[in-house]
């Protein structure tokens, strides 16, 4: 019999395992490069209460958009219609809010459904008839564009009535104001005490996953790894939510989008759902003859697209106050660099949503930063796009060399 | 004429764990046509490609005399520039380009990067007139048939001057016109004084236009006959390709046959592609409990398409016919549905169509039956870790944990962690294609092993496999295939290698 020489279970040096984990390390320690980097040198603007929740806001529609974008691009499809969504989703929220005068109540569900029939409207495209995604997306970017500036005239609708804008410029009302033991400092209570609470559960949640994996004698990462990522993300947020505090407390949109990020991170790590979107985008074929509607996936994979390009479409439109044919112009790149920047892989079946995230702060942090530090459009586009070349070519780098 | 242009001396060839080539000399005179044939693997295109330079010199050892000098080819043009030729199985022609543009590609007639279409289609018209074509040099390959497009590639290689023409299966997918056609082409082009080499299976054929046969087995050479001193008969042929003691390479088993399980009627199947070619044809067969069942015949007899049209029509169109299972009529027209009416399907190419390559041995195992580890569509983690571990270590899977990504995985193990996945949907018949290519010895005893138990648990086992010995020493029947037809039905006793090859054979000279 001719010799096997794939070795017995070896345990992992934390030099190996550095190695072989540099991607999720490297994503984050430049999330808290850049945001040191730009805290420096915006003299600690970057940081100030007011700018962390202006943060939030300006980035929370590319956040959620690059969660459908990861699941696209993990199918091996890619999706370059966001923007018009958002442009037309605006448009026709405006059309019932402020010329119909229908209640927020009625028009949110109503544009989250004709969200997802504009993600299914391309997903047929390119799942039943086998129409590169590229294409039918770019059609559809174009014709949801073309649409939008039909619905409105050419011209811009607005205001919209105070219910509706909550949903992008409401805080979290300050329900546990007795406890606060500096009011003057702490202007919202509720904010610490969930960060608080979310940082704990976070520890706790993590030390009994490696209990169990111990138990089960699946392979741990080492503790030095685990302790120094805990304390990271803990510190980062504890400040994070210390500065809300201060403030007005968190915003509606950050506990949708911490839901959100929540959901899609348990869809594509637990469910099974998730694991065959992975299985397609890495083995198309494969994934079929082992019986899985690879059609049926596809299809509605850009549905739930669609349906967070509406909810985005809403939350930007509600922040501008004002429904225009040209909102979300270029939105699409962004999100999908999001995604690219977090280690997503252009040939499918590889990338996670928290890297997507990461990805989407990484950009916004940039945008934020430079435009504090009053560098012009011309220089942040040039900027952006280096620092996706080079998130990628980390990649591949990593990748040829390991 | 016996003026030798090419010969091949103690030529080795080893990829990593196979030997290909084991000291192979052959010997090639001017002016014939000169027939090289064995079975499959026996070493027949890796020899043509260490002479054409696919494998440079340096990566072989062996000398390479051709024309009266030691050669050493490094690249494809240096064997074209001195007349090589090879024309592989796979056509090398570009569908959406043109006769001439194809004819012409990479050698175009061209003055400072200008092409001179004048001087092209007029060179091209000129060489479609020498194959015996009379198409417009503008036409597009995609239009013309498999036939014409073979007699391209050929005026393609006149354009190069061509001194030795190797033709690799050059009729395999032509009907019998066209390959008549191109075997009188063949022997109009020796009255010239071309040389050529062909590789094919089609023994008719071969004793039609061969003047020296060399025989290939298990990478080495078997001997060389020469037709005109004596009449080569096709068994006599035969005899050299198979001869081979078979050896204790199989393990042992008891068959306990029971009920039938898989029932097939009239199974017909249009071709995916061409769509109004009839490629099965009234194909009929069984499977029953605790029975392993091999589907013997050359490569394109429709083996491997009868089993993808069967399971969630996933090959081909317009397909006809009765599925049983246990007497019960079922429906397998989606994959899930063949799934579900106890079918599983062992691809051919396990890394493009068996294995999700970048995910692990874990979630490959599961992949087909994922319910199975969920509930309301969540996946139970330590479930699925359980059933991977199971399988792991029942089949062998050598591998560091269930954690491992598949690619990184040997042939071996990856056909185990492909059968792990069906096995997990508890199928009542399997079918395997080709479940031992490109693994080694050893790992293919486990996989034999493994099947045997499979039939002992009452599963039935249906084996398609390019490699007669392995078919002779698992299967209790054997079905033979030939275009597209079973052409014979052989039991245990009466199966043999030359039983199987001369039912391919007259079958081929009835069609």
């Amino acid at each position: 019999m001719v010799a096997d020489t794939s070795t017995q279970n070896n345990k992992p040096s934390i030099g190996d395992y550095l190695k072989n984990n540099i991607r999720e390390y490297g994503l984050l320690v430049a999330l808290v490069v850049i945001m040191l980097f730009f805290q420096f040198v915006t003299n600690g603007v970057l940081f100030r209460p007011v700018n962390i929740t202006n943060l939030v806001l300006q980035n929370s529609f590319i956040v959620i958009m690059a969660l459908g974008m990861l699941l696209i691009i993990v199918a091996g499809h890619i999706d370059l219609s966001v923007g018009s969504i958002v442009a037309f989703i605006g448009a026709i929220s405006a059309i019932m809010l402020v010329k119909w005068g229908l209640p927020a109540i009625i028009v949110i569900p109503a544009c989250l459904i004709v969200g997802g029939i504009m993600g299914a409207a391309q997903g047929y495209w390119v799942a039943y008839q086998k129409i590169p995604s590229f294409i039918v997306t770019l059609a559809g970017m174009l014709v949801f564009r073309g649409l939008t500036y039909v619905v409105l005239g050419g011209r811009p609708i607005g205001p919209f009535p105070k219910e509706f804008q909550l949903l992008s410029t409401g805080f979290v009302p300050d329900f546990l104001y007795f406890l606060n033991p500096a009011p003057e400092t702490i202007q919202n209570m509720v904010a610490l005490v969930a960060v608080i609470a979310l940082v704990g559960y976070a520890i706790y949640a993590g030390i009994r996953d490696r209990k169990i994996n111990e138990q089960h004698g699946t392979e741990n990462e080492p503790f030095v790894f685990f302790a120094v990522q805990m304390a990271v993300i803990a510190a980062v947020a504890l400040f994070i939510g210390f500065q809300l505090a201060t403030y007005r407390g968190l915003p509606n949109v950050l506990i949708a989008m911490a839901v959100l990020i929540a959901l899609y991170t348990f869809v594509t790590t637990r469910s099974t759902i998730g694991r065959r979107i992975y299985a397609m985008g890495g083995n198309v074929k494969a994934t079929k003859l082992s019986g899985i509607n690879t059609e049926r996936l596809t299809f509605y994979t850009f549905v739930n697209m669609g349906v967070l390009a509406a909810l985005a479409g809403m939350i930007i439109t509600a922040r501008l106050n004002s429904a225009t044919p040209k909102a979300g112009v270029g939105f699409e790149l962004d999100v999908i660099a999001a995604c690219f920047i977090g280690g997503a892989s252009a040939s499918g079946g590889v990338g996670k949503i928290i890297g997507a995230v990461i990805g989407a702060f990484i950009m916004g942090v940039m945008n934020n930063g430079m435009s504090i530090m009053g560098i012009g459009i011309d220089y942040q586009q040039l900027i952006k796009g280096l620092v996706l070349l080079a998130a990628v070519f980390f990649d591949v780098y990593n990748k040829n060399k390991g | 004429m016996d003026n030798i242009i090419l010969e091949m001396r103690g030529i080795t060839k080893t990829f990593p764990g196979v030997k290909a080539l084991d000291n192979v000399s052959f010997k090639v005179r001017e002016g014939e046509i000169h027939a090289l044939v064995g079975e499959n693997g026996a070493g027949k295109s890796t020899l043509m490609k260490v002479l054409s330079g696919v494998y440079p010199a340096g990566t072989y050892d062996g000398e390479i005399h051709y024309d009266g000098e030691a050669r050493r080819f490094s690249t494809i043009s240096d064997s074209e520039d001195l007349g090589i030729i090879i024309i592989h199985q796979e056509l090398a022609l570009v569908p959406l380009l043109s006769i001439a543009e194809n004819i012409f590609l990479g050698n175009e007639i061209a003055t400072n990067g200008v092409i001179q279409w004048p001087q092209t289609f007029a060179r091209t018209q000129e060489l479609l007139k020498k194959v015996g074509l009379s198409e417009s040099p503008a036409t597009l390959i995609t239009d013309i048939g498999v036939g014409k497009q073979q007699l391209v590639e050929i005026a393609k290689a006149l354009s190069k001057k061509v001194r030795l023409l190797i033709l690799d299966e050059p009729t395999a997918s032509l009907n019998e016109t066209d390959s008549d056609a191109l075997l009188k082409l063949l022997m109009e082009f020796r009255t010239q004084g071309m040389t050529s080499i062909i590789i094919s299976h089609k023994l008719n054929e071969i004793r039609k236009v061969a003047d020296q046969i060399t025989i290939l087995r298990d990478g080495g050479t078997v001997e060389t006959l020469d037709c005109h001193s004596e009449d080569i008969g096709e068994d006599r042929i035969i005899k050299g390709m198979v001869g081979r003691a078979m050896e204790d390479r199989y393990p042992p088993r008891e068959p306990k046959i029971g009920e039938t399980l898989l029932e097939v009627k009239n199974w017909n199947v249009f071709h995916q592609h061409h769509r109004d070619r009839q490629f099965l044809h009234d194909v009929n067969f069984t499977v029953r409990a605790g029975e392993v069942v091999g589907i013997a015949g050359l490569m394109g007899a429709g083996r491997t398409e009868t089993a993808m049209s069967l399971f969630g029509k996933s090959w081909g169109h317009k397909i006809t016919g009765d599925v049983t299972m246990r007497g019960k009529p079922v429906d397998v027209s989606t994959i899930p549905r063949a799934i579900d009416a106890g079918l599983a399907y062992v691809t051919e190419d396990r890394k493009q169509l068996g294995l999700v390559l970048i995910n692990n041995i874990k979630e490959n195992t599961t992949l087909s039956n994922l319910k199975a580890v969920a509930a309301n569509g969540v996946i139970d983690d330590r479930k699925e870790a359980r059933v991977a571990s199971d399988y792991r270590s029942k089949l062998r899977i050598r591998s560091h944990s269930i954690y491992q990504e598949t690619v990184n995985l040997s042939g071996g193990n990856q056909q185990k962690v492909v059968l792990s996945k069906w096995l997990f949907t508890n199928p009542d018949v399997l079918i395997l294609d080709e479940p031992t290519r490109g693994i080694d010895i050893g790992a293919k005893y486990e996989i034999y092993s493994i099947i045997n138990q499979l039939a002992a648990e009452g599963k039935g086992i249906l084996m398609i496999s390019s490699e007669m010995p392995e078919l002779l020493g698992t299967c209790d029947r054997i079905y033979v295939m030939s275009e597209g037809r079973i052409v014979a039905e052989l039991s245990k006793a009466e199966a043999s290698q030359e039983s199987i090859m001369r039912a391919i054979m007259r079958s081929g000279e009835k069609h």
